[in-house]
This record gives C-alpha cells, sequence and structure tokens, in this order.
C-alpha cells in the first residue's frame, strides 16, 4: 500500500482533464496513448541489443512496434472524427530551477487532441508503410539492423515531440529526430559526400535550433511554465506579461520552425539529405519530420493569431519565397529524388504561408495530404533507383511498361501533388490560395498560383524523362518486390480521396470535418478557414496546374527529343543560377563555413597535435615502458625459469626411465616373480 | 591323508613354470609353461578341498573355472603367436620388442 501511495502522489501532479463544452477526456486509447511514445524506443533498445541475431535483423520489432502504434493511433484517429477529444497528461520529473524570478519545473507527458492525433496518425500510418517498404528495399544492404533501429528512433522521437504537453518536451523529440535524420543521411558513410550531407542538415537544423531554445526560454521565464496550454491560454487572454515578448518570442520559435521545415534561406540542408536511403527520404524528408516546424507553428498558433500578429508579413513572405523560388530548382536537377525534394521544400512553404496567414486548417491539411502523395512520390522514386540502381533520371526512362505498378502510382502522387481535381492535393492547396486570398494577401495568392504551375510542370518533367521515352540506363530493369509495390498501392488511395474529408461546405453525416476535428482543443482559435468552394481560385489554381502539365509535356515527351529539349531550356544567365542553387550553398561556404572552419580546423589542430597527442603519446611511452619491464625481467627471467626448470626435470627423468621398458616380456615376467617373492618373504617375516 | 605331498608336487610343477616362463625362446613353450603354473595351483585346490572336504565343493569348482579360463586363454595366445609367425616368421620371443619407448 505504501508504495501504491507514493506512486498516486507522482500522478498527483498529473492533469487529466477534458476541456470545453464538445470535447471529451476520451477513452482507453486516450488515456495509453502514452504507449505510442515509448513503444518504438523499446523497439530501438531491442534492436541494438538482439537484433542482428533475428532472422530480419531486427526489421520484424520495427515494423510490429510501428504496426501496434498504427492500431492505437488509428483507434484515436476514428473516435476524433466523431467526436472531439482533450487529454493532457503532464508528469513533474524535476526542478529546473529558479529562473528570472521564475520558479520552472521539468515535466513530461504527452498530448490528445485533434492536432496531436492527426500527426499521430500521419506518422503511424506512413511510418508503418515505410517500414513495410524499407524491408525490401534494404534486402541485402549494409547495417540493416542499424537502419531499422535508427527508424525506430525517429519514430519514437516524432512521436515525443508530436505528443508533447510542453516546449521542453518537444525540443526533446525535436533533437531526437534531428539525431535520427543524421543517422540516416549519414547511412552510407563510406562515401565522403553522404557523411557531409549528414554534417550539413545537422549544423544547418543546429543554427535554427537556435532561435527554438532562445524561444522557449523567453516563455518559460515569462509565463513560469513550458506548456503549451499555459502559453495559448494566456495568447488567447492577449496577456499583458506574454504580450511585451510575444513577437520576439514568435520570431525565435519561427526561425526554429524555419530550420525543420526547410523555409528559405535555411533549406540548403534538405536537398543534400536525399543521400540517405530513400524509405528515409520519403518518411522523414518529406512526409514527417520536416513538417515539425508546421506542426510547431500551429501548436503555439494563438500565440501568433493573437498576439504576435507583427510577425506574419515576415513569415508569410520567407514561406511564399520559398514556395516560388526554390521551386524552380526542382526544374534543372537531373536527380530523380531532388527533383521531389525541392518539391518538398516549396510544398513546405504552401503550409508555412498558409498558417502564417492564419490558416491554420489549411495549412494541416496540406501538410496532412502531402504526407500521403510525397511519401507515394518517394517511395515511387526509390522503386526505379531500385530498379535502375542509379538516382538521374538521365540513366532512367521507358519504364512506364517495365515498372507499371511504379508507374500509376507514381502519375496518380505526381497529379495529386500538381493539384488535379478532384485528388488530395487539389483540395488542400485550394484551400490555401482562398485562405491567402481572403486575409489580404493578394499577391502572395498570385505568387502561390504560379507556384502551382511550376509544381505541375517539373512533376511532369519527372514523370515523362523517368517513364517515357526510351530506356537510357544498364540492365534490365524490372517490377519491385510486392513488399515495396505494396505500400505504393496503399498509399494512392488517400491521395486520392483525402480531399473529401475537408471540403468547404459538404459534411458526411455523423463524420465531422478536417477543420472540426483538427481544431479540437483547449483554446478556441478564430483561425480562418473557407465555408464553401471558391470556384474562381479553384478553377485558377487548376487552370495553372493544367498549364504547367501541357507544357511540361510539350516539352518532355518522348517526341520532343529529350535531350534537345532541355538544351533549349539552359537560358544563358537563368539556368546556370538555378544550377548553383542560387549561389546560396556557395555563399554559405565561403561567407560562413570557411571563415570559421579554417582557424577553427587549424586551432583544433593544434590542440590535437600539441596537447592531445602529447597526453596520448606520454602514456603510450609509460606504457611501453612498462610492457617491456614486464616482458624483460619478470617473464623471461622470473616465470621462464621456472618453467624450463619443471620442463628439463620432467624430460630428464623421462629419458632415465624410459630405458626400464625393454619390450621384452620375459624380463617384466622375471620382475613380476621377484616381487611376488618379495612379497612372500615380507609376508612370512612380518607374521 | 597327506596334504603335504600334494603341495610338494604343486609347488615343483609351479617353479617347473616359472623357470619356463622365464628361460624359455619359443613362444608357444612360453604359453606351455603357463599352462604348467595352472596345473599346479589346480593340484593345490583340489588337495585342499579333499582335505577340508566341504560339502560345497569350492576348491573343485574353482579349478574347472581356472581351466576354462585356461582354455581360452591358449585360444587367443595362440592364435597370436600364430599371426606373429605368419608376419615375421618367428615365434622367438627375445624378437617380439615392439612394445617399448
Amino acid at each position: 500500500m505504501l508504495s501504491f501511495a507514493a506512486s498516486a502522489s507522482f500522478i498527483l501532479a498529473a492533469e487529466s482533464d477534458g476541456y470545453g463544452p464538445d470535447l471529451s477526456a476520451g477513452g482507453f486509447f486516450a488515456e495509453t496513448a502514452w504507449i505510442m511514445l515509448v513503444l518504438p524506443f523499446a523497439a530501438f533498445l531491442m534492436i541494438v541489443l538482439v537484433g542482428k541475431r533475428m532472422r530480419g535483423q531486427g526489421a520484424e520489432l520495427a515494423v510490429g512496434a510501428m504496426g501496434v502504434n498504427l492500431v492505437w493511433a488509428s483507434a484515436l484517429f476514428v473516435q476524433n472524427m466523431v467526436e472531439g477529444i482533450y487529454r493532457e497528461v503532464n508528469l513533474v520529473i524535476g526542478e529546473i530551477g529558479t529562473l528570472g524570478g521564475v520558479h520552472l519545473s521539468f515535466e513530461l507527458g504527452f498530448v490528445v487532441d485533434g492536432l496531436s492525433i492527426m500527426m499521430y496518425w500521419v506518422v503511424a500510418f506512413v511510418g508503418f508503410l515505410v517500414f513495410l517498404y524499407a524491408v525490401g528495399y534494404m534486402k541485402g544492404d549494409v547495417r540493416v539492423s542499424w537502419f531499422f533501429a535508427s527508424l525506430s528512433l525517429f519514430a519514437g522521437s516524432m512521436l515525443v515531440l508530436v505528443g508533447a504537453p510542453n516546449l521542453i518536451q518537444l525540443i526533446i523529440g525535436w533533437e531526437g529526430v534531428g539525431l535520427a535524420s543524421y543517422l540516416l543521411i549519414g547511412h552510407y558513410w563510406e562515401h565522403k559526400e553522404n557523411s557531409d550531407a549528414a554534417v550539413k542538415a545537422f549544423l544547418t537544423n543546429k543554427v535554427a535550433d537556435v532561435g527554438l531554445i532562445l524561444g522557449t526560454i523567453l516563455v518559460g521565464v515569462t509565463l513560469g511554465s513550458f506548456r503549451f496550454s499555459a502559453l495559448n491560454e494566456a495568447a488567447a487572454e492577449h496577456s499583458e506579461t506574454l504580450g511585451g515578448v510575444a513577437l520576439a518570442a514568435g520570431l525565435l520559435l519561427f526561425f526554429g520552425a524555419m530550420g525543420k521545415s526547410a523555409q528559405f534561406p535555411l533549406h540548403v540542408w534538405l536537398p543534400d539529405a536525399m543521400a540517405g536511403p530513400t524509405p528515409v527520404s520519403a518518411l522523414m524528408h518529406a512526409a514527417t519530420m520536416v513538417t515539425a516546424g508546421i506542426y510547431l507553428m500551429a501548436r503555439t498558433f494563438p500565440l501568433y493569431h493573437e498576439l504576435a500578429t507583427d510577425a506574419r508579413p515576415l513569415m508569410v513572405t520567407i514561406a511564399v519565397i520559398t514556395l516560388f523560388v526554390l521551386g524552380f530548382l526542382a526544374l534543372v536537377s537531373d536527380d530523380l529524388k531532388r527533383v521531389l525534394a525541392y518539391s518538398t521544400v516549396s510544398q513546405l512553404g504552401y503550409m508555412m504561408a498558409a498558417v502564417a496567414v492564419g490558416g491554420y486548417t489549411a495549412g494541416l491539411f496540406h501538410l496532412f495530404t502531402h504526407a500521403f502523395f510525397k511519401a507515394l512520390l518517394f517511395l515511387g522514386a526509390g522503386s526505379v533507383i531500385h530498379a535502375v540502381h542509379s538516382n538521374n533520371m538521365s540513366d532512367m526512362g521507358g519504364l512506364r511498361r517495365k515498372m507499371p505498378i511504379t508507374f500509376w502510382t507514381f502519375v496518380i502522387g505526381s497529379v495529386s501533388l500538381a493539384g488535379v481535381i478532384p485528388l488530395a492535393g487539389f483540395w488542400s492547396k485550394d484551400e490555401i490560395l482562398a485562405t491567402l486570398g481572403h486575409e489580404g494577401y493578394t499577391g502572395f495568392m498570385w505568387v502561390a498560383i504560379a507556384g502551382a504551375f511550376v509544381t505541375a510542370f517539373y512533376m511532369t518533367r519527372a514523370v515523362s524523362l523517368t517513364f517515357f521515352g526510351t530506356y537510357k540506363g544498364h540492365g534490365h530493369p524490372h517490377e519491385s518486390p510486392g513488399l515495396m509495390t505494396g505500400p505504393l498501392i496503399v498509399l494512392a488511395i488517400p491521395s486520392v480521396v483525402a480531399g473529401v474529408l475537408n471540403i468547404p461546405g459538404v459534411s458526411w453525416g455523423s463524420i465531422r470535418n478536417f477543420t472540426d476535428w483538427v481544431g479540437a482543443r483547449i483554446v478556441p482559435m478564430g483561425d480562418y478557414h473557407p465555408s464553401a468552394i471558391a470556384w474562381d481560385l479553384a478553377a485558377y489554381g487548376l487552370l495553372a496546374a493544367l498549364a504547367g502539365i501541357v507544357l511540361g509535356w510539350l516539352l518532355y515527351s518522348p517526341e520532343a527529343e529529350t535531350q534537345a529539349a532541355r538544351d533549349r531550356l539552359e537560358i544563358p544567365v537563368l539556368y546556370p543560377l538555378l544550377r548553383r542553387k542560387y549561389y546560396l550553398d556557395d555563399l554559405y561556404m565561403k561567407g560562413v563555413v570557411n571563415p570559421i572552419k579554417g582557424p577553427l580546423a587549424r586551432g583544433v589542430d593544434w590542440v590535437n597535435g600539441y596537447v592531445i597527442d602529447g597526453v596520448v603519446n606520454g602514456v603510450g611511452n609509460i606504457v611501453a615502458w612498462l610492457g617491456a619491464f614486464v616482458y624483460g625481467r619478470l617473464d623471461q627471467r622470473g616465470i621462464d625459469l621456472i618453467l624450463n626448470a619443471a620442463a628439463g626435470g620432467t624430460r630428464g627423468a623421462g629419458k632415465r626411465l624410459g630405458l626400464v621398458q625393454t619390450g621384452k616380456v620375459q624380463q617384466y615376467a622375471g620382475a613380476f616373480v621377484l616381487g611376488a617373492v618379495l612379497l612372500v618373504v615380507i609376508l612370512v617375516i612380518s607374521t | 591323508m597327506v596334504l603335504t605331498q600334494f603341495l610338494v608336487l604343486g609347488a615343483i610343477l609351479f617353479a617347473l613354470g616359472v623357470y619356463g616362463l622365464l628361460s624359455r625362446r619359443n613362444a608357444v613353450t612360453v604359453l606351455l609353461s603357463v599352462e604348467l603354473m595352472l596345473a599346479a595351483v589346480n593340484i593345490n585346490l583340489v588337495a585342499f578341498e579333499a582335505f577340508w572336504n566341504t560339502a560345497a565343493a569350492h576348491g573343485q569348482i574353482f579349478a574347472i573355472f581356472v581351466i576354462t579360463i585356461a582354455a581360452a586363454e591358449v585360444g587367443i595366445g595362440l592364435a597370436i603367436i600364430l599371426l606373429v609367425f605368419r608376419n615375421r616368421a618367428s615365434s622367438n620371443i627375445d624378437e617380439l620388442d615392439l612394445m617399448r619407448w
């Protein structure tokens, strides 16, 4: 009973209540949602410990953990579609201390609300399919066990991130996914450029993380709590204390989000991150991890909506630059995965633009649909790469008939991404356009429509160069195994139909709209979401997409002699500008990395050469002298002496005694008789 | 009945056997000497049995056992000698000194 009381007092520090009139506290699955946060870590540890000895090298553990997570997330997802859920559990783990006169405690816990349920489900659903796909993709590859361990580490960190009820836990998950990203981008570290890409991703994110951490400290010191609920309530009440620092805190948190969600100009790591295995690109660098920044903006949405409104113009400008300017880079890349990576950057710009101007639902809905079709596109690209053993579209072409499943699912993903009615991408992109227009950013709305044209254009180019024309690579590519095409087919379904979840003005009986269930949270937000379809906007978006497809097809169709058509596109100034990625990488290398790296490297080299090497050599010399002493004196002269004496004695005795054994039976018999006689004599004498 | 005469006979016979065992060079003769020693032991056994005259007749039974064992031993011994002779065309026991260090 005593121990029970102790643990009960521990839970006393936790709160677990339903909020609001139409929100329930949820049932069994909401109470036990923490299992989702813990299970992948357990899988990670198990794979590290025993994975290599298992038949599937530990992949079955990772897939199994994700499968259980999918069950949990799906149960919550379905329940949340019918009734809104809110549950928040905070456990006080320890004290951080008193900072600026405010007492702060370190808490861990989990949130179950519309936003986190949506993220749980996307991570679990896409994650489960990608894990399955990876079993086929990574078969016979290097370090399979460690690969799945890292994937599990990522899934656990991502769920900790989206389930976090406070900023500190969010940072823990945030850094966890960064670490997993680093490990997986550098999975093939034997090649220098891959480990360079991993370091680049890690360092770029670290630059942004400074903003996140400073913003967190600022919020914590101002409010005395790191909880999102405290932050959002204070923002909704227009709290005076928070009001003073709201703009600074908002911009700092946004800077953190810019790194993870690859916003201009911190996007440079994402295309390089394609050095990782393709399932990693699909799961982390398209569907889930890079949306963490959007998630953070959505989680702290009231802060931007009520107090930090001045931050909005800057945020939306960066987002629109990201979505439009960086989309062009996808036009010149020959690497299929890099095309998709720039497309991801551009789509993240759409999401960020929507959230920045107040389109909470629109941004999250695009996050939701984008996760499906972009994961589908990456897995399709992985299927092609697996078949032709090259990332370059110049080694592909004509794969339409050889890989029909991959081809059709890839086309579905591309059309959905391009935003063609009635596929999922159309509805979510249309909602973003409507939000931009409604909030008065008409100019940016037209830029976003132009971005839709670019999107459709580069996707048509990618499809044409990969699947049409004649095959330009080596070997005989064939369709991937069922373990890889299965996830493609499954992902194609939501890529087509997910849009129906949030068609403005359309409802499906007791199943609520995406707008309603993703908005289930404590603090009402008053965000904008269209109540009816804006047909004129939809028509512009659709026209832009169709124009992009038509133009792309005209330029890159197999009849246009692909290579020549591409040469015609090499416009003098623009083409080199795009090929060099707007010279941003050069700027960073020459302006930031080299000035720091040179002196730093020399300094570290000096410390290494004179300080560390000195210590190491000193220790080495002592050990070498000790070894020589032990060998020369103790071993050779001490121990060996005893051993040699023993051996010599035995050998001498053997030599002398051996003479007795003559092999003559009668001598033995004589000795025997003599012995018997001697015994008799002793017997007679003694009695 | 006088026991001594039989025991003297057994002792002489045993001594002859020992002598033959140690001095003879022919393996067959050596084997015969062993038989002689066994016969001496049998005489002793039977003599003691007759002297004590027990109902269980342990001495006689034991003598029969010894004869049986001797027969088996001679069978194996002669077979070995025969094989050795075939291999080396000799049954001289001095030449059979392979079993030494």
